[in-house]
């Protein structure tokens, strides 16, 4: 939005040129006045604090956990003192790399679990008659709006050894001659959890990219003798790929940094990176590891954020042909 | 049309992720009345957990402090956030998308441990302030987005014709943009709200002693034991939640939408 004077199309007064710049210079100190306050809180407490972090995985633990100062002086001697130590100490054994990939194995297993689960729901809401959509989409939303950790408890209630679920299963198991299960503190446990806590950032997106499809494709499609797979395989499947990218997107990187969750649901067998990096930095305190672990989390969603920025392009382009 | 109508078996399986989104929560509300300590059987209705949740001192505290973080928060984060969502409709600044929604995309807990890091370092108490400046960060980015994506759909000729008749640019913001922008403001203003009462992870990592939330304290009560007095509380909260988005639909239809 540029304000140009009034007239300023007419032939040129000879005063115009420098009122004209004087307007542009003003909109310009306006615009970065805008940006001013939440740049400058963003910077203060985005920006800063990752920054620290990334200068707190080249220093030593403090000797009562936090952080060692930075530098010492020895005979008036000014020395920095930093380390690669707490990065190398990632590679030392296999226990951390071991459970950041099977954190990224829960998170792959959750993402595909809500597209098979999201996509018929999507689909169903996107072929319904118009005048239900909108109650069928708000039916997917308000379980997303009670707390997170009510969700969790649900599920502690049902996979509680006293429920019903697990006495049941176990009648079962104990009929077929096997041994009782428990399905409390178990992976099952938190993936179930994970699948619940994030399906409806799956399927938002995967209906808003559903419903703009233009059913005549269909029809065509079916026209021409195409069987039902056919249509969605050939015509519905690609189409849809934008949508289950977002959704993707949206649903695995938090279910990557979950700590909660294994937490509550996932015993000593279920827990995740989350669950270390809580660790470093609540009970054990070395925070120069713990900054380590929670860099490499971040380096892995900024590449997956490009991913599938990229992904999202090149599928959206495909569609534009 | 056949394909216009969805099929049998598309309708079973819709239905079937219904019931898996809707029998948990269902559990957590029945068990709230049921007169067993154990959340296994149904054995009588009953409203002590509900009696008894009145005189827990510290819950009431925490949903006390949790409704004034939610408030300033998303007093802070709408001005801040309106702001960032001009700015960057205008998109001078090359830099502030990604610092705006770059907390939008980061896991919640590193947000949480980096501001940990900070606060410590710095030396800044760990309490009610230390939490309203962390839900602010991250309920910034939410509200430019709403911001945006209404200034996205706004006819850019009201405002030139505004200018053209004469109006200052104060006064064509004012009396042009601003309530046009409204609906997009309040939905930020009501998304802020909802994330921030709703925050337990980065609230974990910079609550300290005596400023505990409500999801902080729900999370130590199940850490201990599952009682039918966590279902009260999770059934009120539903219930607030419930009357506060059909309250949010009656002011402004389109915002659920968001």
């Amino acid at each position: 939005m540029r304000y140009r004077l009034p007239g300023a199309s007419t032939p040129a007064t000879w005063f115009h040129k420098p009122v004209q710049t004087l307007i542009n210079r003003a909109e310009r100190l306006r615009n970065n006045l805008m940006a001013l306050p939440p740049g400058l809180y963003l910077l203060l407490f985005f920006a800063a604090p990752s920054l620290m972090m990334l200068f707190a995985s080249f220093r030593y633990p403090g000797e009562y956990g936090g952080l060692a100062p930075w530098y010492y002086v020895e005979d008036e001697q000014f020395s920095l003192d930093f380390t690669l130590e707490n990065w190398l100490r990632l590679f030392e054994s296999s226990i951390y790399l071991g459970l950041l990939f099977k954190s990224l194995g829960y998170a792959l297993l959750t993402t595909l679990i809500c597209t098979l689960m999201a996509y018929p729901l999507a689909l169903m809401i996107a072929r319904s008659n118009k005048r239900f959509r909108d109650l069928l989409l708000l039916l997917v939303i308000l379980p997303f709006w009670s707390n997170f950790l009510v969700r969790i408890y649900a599920w502690m209630i049902i996979f509680s050894p006293q429920g019903a679920l697990t006495i049941g299963l176990n009648h079962v198991t104990a009929a077929l001659g096997i041994e009782p299960i428990s399905l409390m503190f178990s992976s099952t446990a938190v993936i179930t959890c994970l699948v619940y806590v994030h399906l409806p950032f799956m399927i938002l997106p995967l209906y808003a990219n559903l419903e703009k499809h233009d059913s005549r494709l269909l029809d065509a499609a079916q026209d021409l003798g195409a069987n039902r797979f056919q249509c969605f395989w050939l015509i519905t499947w690609p189409q849809s790929l934008p949508g289950i990218y977002a959704g993707a997107i949206l649903v695995f990187i938090p279910s990557l940094g979950i700590f909660a969750i294994p937490d509550l649901l996932g015993g000593t067998n279920g827990i995740m990176i989350g669950n270390v990096i809580k660790q470093q930095f609540v009970e054990s305190r070395d925070w120069p590891f713990g900054s380590v672990l929670s860099l490499v989390l971040t380096g892995i969603t900024l590449l997956l954020v490009l991913l599938a920025a990229k992904l999202g392009r090149t599928a959206g382009t495909d569609n534009g042909k | 049309m056949a394909n216009k109508r969805p099929s049998k078996a598309l309708l079973s399986a819709g239905i079937l992720v219904y019931l898996f989104l809707y029998i948990p929560l269902a559990v957590v509300v029945i068990f709230s009345f049921n007169d067993s300590k154990l959340n296994a059987e149904w054995v009588g209705f009953t409203w002590k957990w509900y009696e008894k949740l009145i005189h827990n001192d510290s819950i009431l505290r925490a949903a006390g402090n949790s409704l004034i973080i939610a408030i300033i928060s998303a007093a802070m984060a709408t001005v801040l956030g309106t702001l960032a969502g001009l700015a960057i409709h205008r998109g001078r600044q090359k830099w502030l998308p990604a610092l705006v929604l770059g907390p939008i995309a980061m896991p919640d807990i590193l947000i949480g441990v980096s501001l940990l890091l900070m606060f410590i370092l710095l030396n800044v108490s760990l309490g009610m302030v230390s939490i309203i400046l962390a839900h602010v960060s991250f309920c910034i980015g939410f509200v430019a987005l709403a911001v945006q994506s209404r200034l996205a759909g706004m006819d850019q000729s009201l405002i030139e014709a505004a200018r053209d008749l004469g109006a200052s640019p104060w006064q064509s913001f004012r009396l042009i943009s601003l309530p046009l922008l409204m609906p997009g403001i309040i939905a930020g203003a009501m998304m802020a709200f909802t994330l921030s009462i709703d925050d337990f992870v980065i609230t974990f990592f910079t609550a300290g002693v005596g400023s505990s939330t409500l999801p902080l304290e729900i999370y130590s009560m199940v850490k201990i034991a599952v009682t039918p007095e966590v279902n009260a509380v999770s059934t009120l909260l539903m219930l607030v939640t419930l009357t506060l988005i059909t309250a949010l639909s009656k002011i402004s239809p389109t915002v659920l939408r968001q």
